[in-house]
């Protein structure tokens, strides 16, 4: 019974997460329009391109492989797999024993290897410059992220996303500083891992500013549905994560009532909302910044993490 | 079968020795035919005695030493490293059939000819050194091993990068050699034989003459920082089979004879500091190894590097490993031993499977030079299915092999926490970061190897133009995908093996944390499920295929790449201008800028000629490895130093020659005086 119910509550979650995502994207869109004065497309746009791009056909650049035409579904399938292990709504999902953060960031870094590596298929200067850069932000966010897997871990005695989410909801290691210095350093990194300003700029139609977009510039139809759907996936998938990390009341379990579900996603969408706004508050009030700067924006993450771990070994002593 | 493991092994060993000598007279493809059959037999005996329990053998023989025996010993550690070895020589014997029959005229005659009756003496001078059980033993297979691949490296002698790649080889071999006899001598005290040492383990100034000879000795054939700078030359010089041996199986032998003597020989008392060397080593390694392979520019330099930062992640694992036993943290211990032994077995097998690939790149499209190759994924599908698979591995992406190693490193980082200290504690909180800096330099090497060679549009025409890899090569690579995906899938079936290796050296195994469904970090928790990750991929790309059938218009038409608007290149470029495509050098720019001034001492120079001169404007970059700089500059130095002070002896006049000697025999026996004391 209880699998059924973690089962069933996975499908729920990810067709949840599937039908949000691109809102999310939208919703960032619109506020940002709407904080500099214009009106801005409706959050529904995303999803509205999304069909646009099925029913056309995709036009493949000559002389690219089979691995440009399959990379989208690939990267696609490992931000699903990816999003399937973070809690929404519920814990104790189908997926709970698997969900580890390490193997998330692992997911989350297939599906960037194989965008990148498709951007080099082409054999244009725009996919190389692209790869080229999101690699390198990828590894200079890279010990940002494990640091707070670290600090998330020392205090939980594990890196199952589901049993750390459990404890911090029953309050088991309570309001810590570290706690906080980790939140700042993770937000640094899933602004650069989601390719939003200041890293990146995904409305950019400048060609040399662009990381993420320069890779994807050759795709079309349903190629580029599939990475546009994998990029909100992303992105939703990183305020999700800080939502039930930093956030995590209101969160039912797969084992308990079903009718506790409904209330636990309203709330987990109001939560995803407020982050959402957020960002689109914190991109209005930022620029870009050069590409040799980030390192130094992703060097704070790392100093950030560094600290928090610190801090737990100062005040907890552990040994 | 158990009783009878050592004794075929040995004979397997002696065997390969001996068909060096056969091969000299009879021609060169009977080494690689005998190396394939004598590995796969040793590979299933050696299989058969881990399943079996590995209750450790033992075997006197009558060689060795005047007036002693020499000494071979079989337990679960040298059968471990053994399955290892034999697997990656059954595949290079495999390849070597290739080389030997695309060059049939050169058989006889070519440059391959003179060195093929090293190939068998260097792969069972390994299995000499791994089943050793006394110091002679060990040193005489060590020596053999290093002289033989010696020889391999020298294959193509006729290059001059490949004389000065071997002079730098047999230096560092030469400077092993010395620090492993001297490491060893320390320990026989009271005989040569290690049970002999096992009732003696050193102690006090003794023991950490022994740690520092041995992490020298070994630390330098296995290529720990700063000991690695001979590795990507020598690996970029030696025929591709003989690259993944050195990299597959001799830098494991090496540390093999790491975990021998520092765990095993060295006995379980020693102090927790024990494993802080290992772990600068470690750390040193992984992060310049990483970096390294993103700037090199050609395709074996680049796996060599790569190999210099997986033995790291090995040696951080092994490091941890001996700080936890010295705590006694068994639970600990065999979690860290155990991520050690896995990354060890994963990593020989996949680099191995590398270099096949860029042997066979090399032999298909003429070059291994970044700037040569490019859209050889559509002319070699063998060696571009090997390619991907090993650098989807190398950039530790789940659910390859690679992975599973980091994933249980990661996790006894996070137990060690609990071993020392603040001080202690933050080392580890910055080996954690390291190692995630080194994962994700790995990562963007694999793309950078894979991306630039295998896709986009060839560089040169004998690129476009190349040919997949021979039949024995292509059954070779397929051999070791298999095991490889094997791993990915199944790593507790490793650490299974690695068992009777982690109850010895760890006092636990990893029984109750690792099974059919994954690894956990402690019983009953969940850990790493690579068989359900795997199966998740599958179904969300189920999902999104049956999507996409449904909902999307099907088909693709072609067309020349948008590229923003550039347009298409003049007729005569037939691959396109190369000079809009992103290549080696540029790839890498925005970590050779970040990260390469600080650790590389990477620097830049811009010549911009003045408007209206004619000259074209040159760039250049240029990076030097910190051991080069810190370490082997200011050696070279002492040493023209030296022999300038000692030039001065050679115009002395008679009585001063015979000054000079007879102070020297003075001060030696004055030498022998004071040992005697003590």
């Amino acid at each position: 019974m209880t699998a059924l119910a973690g089962l069933l509550a996975l499908l729920l979650h990810l067709a949840l997460l599937v039908a949000v995502a691109p809102f999310l994207t939208g919703l960032v869109r619109w506020a940002k329009a709407r904080m500099v004065g214009r009106l801005g497309p409706p959050p529904q746009q995303p999803w509205r391109d999304l069909i646009r791009l099925l029913r056309k056909q995709p036009v493949v650049a000559e002389g690219t492989s089979w691995l440009f035409r399959v990379a989208p579904a690939v990267s696609l399938s490992a931000s699903l797999a990816a999003i399937a292990l973070v809690p929404s709504f519920a814990l104790g999902m189908a997926t709970a024993d698997v969900s580890d953060l390490l193997v998330i960031a692992g997911l989350l870094a297939l599906s960037r290897a194989v965008t990148a590596l498709a951007a080099m298929d082409t054999g244009t200067a725009f996919g190389g410059i692209g790869a080229s850069r999101e690699m390198a932000f990828a590894t200079f966010a890279e010990p940002g992220l494990f640091l707070f897997v670290f600090t998330l871990a020392l205090l939980a005695n594990t890196t199952n996303l589901d049993a750390i989410v459990g404890q911090i909801a029953t309050g088991a290691f309570g309001l810590r500083v570290s706690m906080a210095l980790s939140l700042v350093g993770l937000a640094a990194v899933a602004v650069a891992e989601c390719g939003r300003i200041p890293v990146d700029n995904p409305a950019t139609h400048l060609e040399l500013t662009m990381v993420h977009e320069a890779m994807v510039l050759e795709y079309s139809g349903r190629h580029l549905a599939m990475i546009e759907l994998g990029a909100a996936l992303r992105l939703l998938l990183w305020m999700s994560l800080l939502a039930c990390v930093f956030a995590p009341f209101a969160i039912a379990h797969a084992a308990g009532p079903t009718l506790l579900w409904i209330p636990a996603a309203l709330v987990w969408v109001i939560k995803i909302a407020l982050l959402g706004l957020a960002l689109s508050a914190f991109e209005t009030t930022r620029a870009k910044l050069r590409v040799f700067r980030v390192p130094e924006f992703l060097g704070v993450a790392l100093l950030l993490g560094l600290l928090a771990a610190i801090l737990l070994f100062v005040s907890q002593g552990f040994a | 079968m158990s009783g009878t493991a050592l004794p075929l092994l040995a004979a397997i060993a002696a065997l390969l020795l001996a068909l060096g000598p056969v091969t000299a007279v009879t021609g060169s493809r009977i080494a690689g035919w005998g190396v394939l059959v004598l590995c796969c037999l040793g590979a299933l005996i050696d299989l058969g005695f881990l399943i079996g329990g590995a209750r450790p053998q033992s075997l006197t023989l009558a060689i060795g030493l005047p007036g002693l025996d020499s000494v071979l010993a079989l337990d679960g550690i040298a059968a471990f490293f053994a399955l290892l070895l034999f697997l990656v020589g059954a595949a290079a014997g495999a390849a070597s059939l290739e080389r030997a029959a695309g060059a049939a005229s050169l058989e006889r005659h070519g440059p391959l000819s003179a060195t093929a009756p090293a190939l068998p003496v260097f792969v069972g001078a390994m299995v000499v050194t791994l089943l050793a059980a006394d110091a002679f033993s060990l040193v005489a297979g060590f020596e053999l091993m290093s002289l033989a691949s010696f020889a391999l490296v020298l294959s193509d002698h006729r290059q001059a990068s490949v004389r000065v790649a071997g002079l730098l080889y047999v230096g560092m071999a030469a400077i092993s050699g010395v620090c492993l006899i001297a490491g060893l001598a320390a320990l026989s005290r009271y005989g040569i034989g290690f049970a002999a040492m096992r009732a003696h383990p050193p102690e006090g100034l003794r023991a950490v003459l022994v740690l520092v000879a041995v992490l020298i000795g070994a630390g330098s054939k296995a290529g720990l920082a700063p000991l690695h700078v001979w590795l990507p030359p020598a690996h970029a010089a030696a025929p591709s089979h003989v690259s993944a041996l050195m990299s597959g199986a001799m830098t494991k032998v090496a540390i093999y004879v790491l975990v021998r003597v520092l765990f095993d020989l060295s006995g379980p008392a020693q102090p927790l500091w024990w494993g802080l060397p290992l772990l600068a080593m470690g750390i040193a390694s992984a992060v310049l190894g990483a970096l390294r392979a993103n700037l090199e520019t050609d395709i074996k330099a680049i796996l060599a590097c790569s190999t210099v930062e997986n033995v790291g992640l090995v040696a951080i694992g092994l490091g941890l490993g001996l700080a936890a036993r010295a705590a006694d943290i068994s639970a600990l211990a065999s979690l860290a031993i155990g991520a050690a032994l896995l990354h060890a077995m994963a990593h020989g097998l996949f680099k191995s499977l590398l270099f096949l690939a860029a042997g066979a790149v090399q032999h298909g499209a003429g070059s291994r030079q970044l700037k040569n190759l490019g859209g050889l994924i559509r002319r070699m599908p063998y060696a571009a299915g090997a390619l991907l698979l090993g650098a989807a591995c190398l950039a530790g992406l789940p659910p390859g092999a690679g992975f599973a190693g980091e994933w249980m490193l990661f996790q006894s980082m996070i137990a060690a926490v609990r071993l020392g200290g603040l001080g202690l504690q933050i080392v580890v909180c910055i080996l954690a970061a390291a190692l995630a800096l080194a994962t994700a330099l790995a990562a963007a090497a694999a793309v950078r190897l894979v991306g630039i060679v295998l896709l986009g549009r060839p560089r040169t025409e004998a690129a476009a133009q190349a040919h997949d890899a021979a039949p024995p090569l292509r059954w070779a690579m397929l051999g070791l995908g298999i095991v490889v995906v094997l791993i990915g899938l199944v790593p507790a079936g490793v650490l299974g093996l690695a068992g009777p290796a982690l109850r010895m050296l760890g006092n636990t195994d990893m029984a109750g944390r690792a099974g059919w469904t994954g690894i956990a970090a402690q019983e009953n928790a969940a850990g790493y499920a690579p068989l359900e990750i795997a199966a998740l991929l599958v179904l969300a790309a189920l999902l999104v295929a049956a999507v996409l059938r449904a909902r999307a218009v099907a088909g693709h038409r072609t067309g020349p790449a948008w590229d923003s608007g550039f347009g298409a290149a003049p007729a005569w470029l037939a691959n396109g201008d190369p000079l809009t495509q992103y290549g080696g050098a540029s790839f890498s720019q925005p970590l050779r800028r970040v990260l390469g001034p600080a650790l590389l001492g990477a620097t830049e120079t811009v010549d911009m000629p003045e408007p209206g001169d004619i000259r074209p404007a040159r760039f250049s970059a240029t990076t030097l490895d910190p051991a080069e700089r810190w370490l082997f500059a200011p050696v070279a130095r002492l040493r023209q130093h030296l022999s300038g002070v000692a030039d001065l002896l050679q115009f002395l006049t008679v009585r001063q020659s015979l000054a000079v000697i007879f102070t020297a025999l003075v001060a030696f026996l004055g030498l022998i005086a004071l040992l005697e004391q003590i």
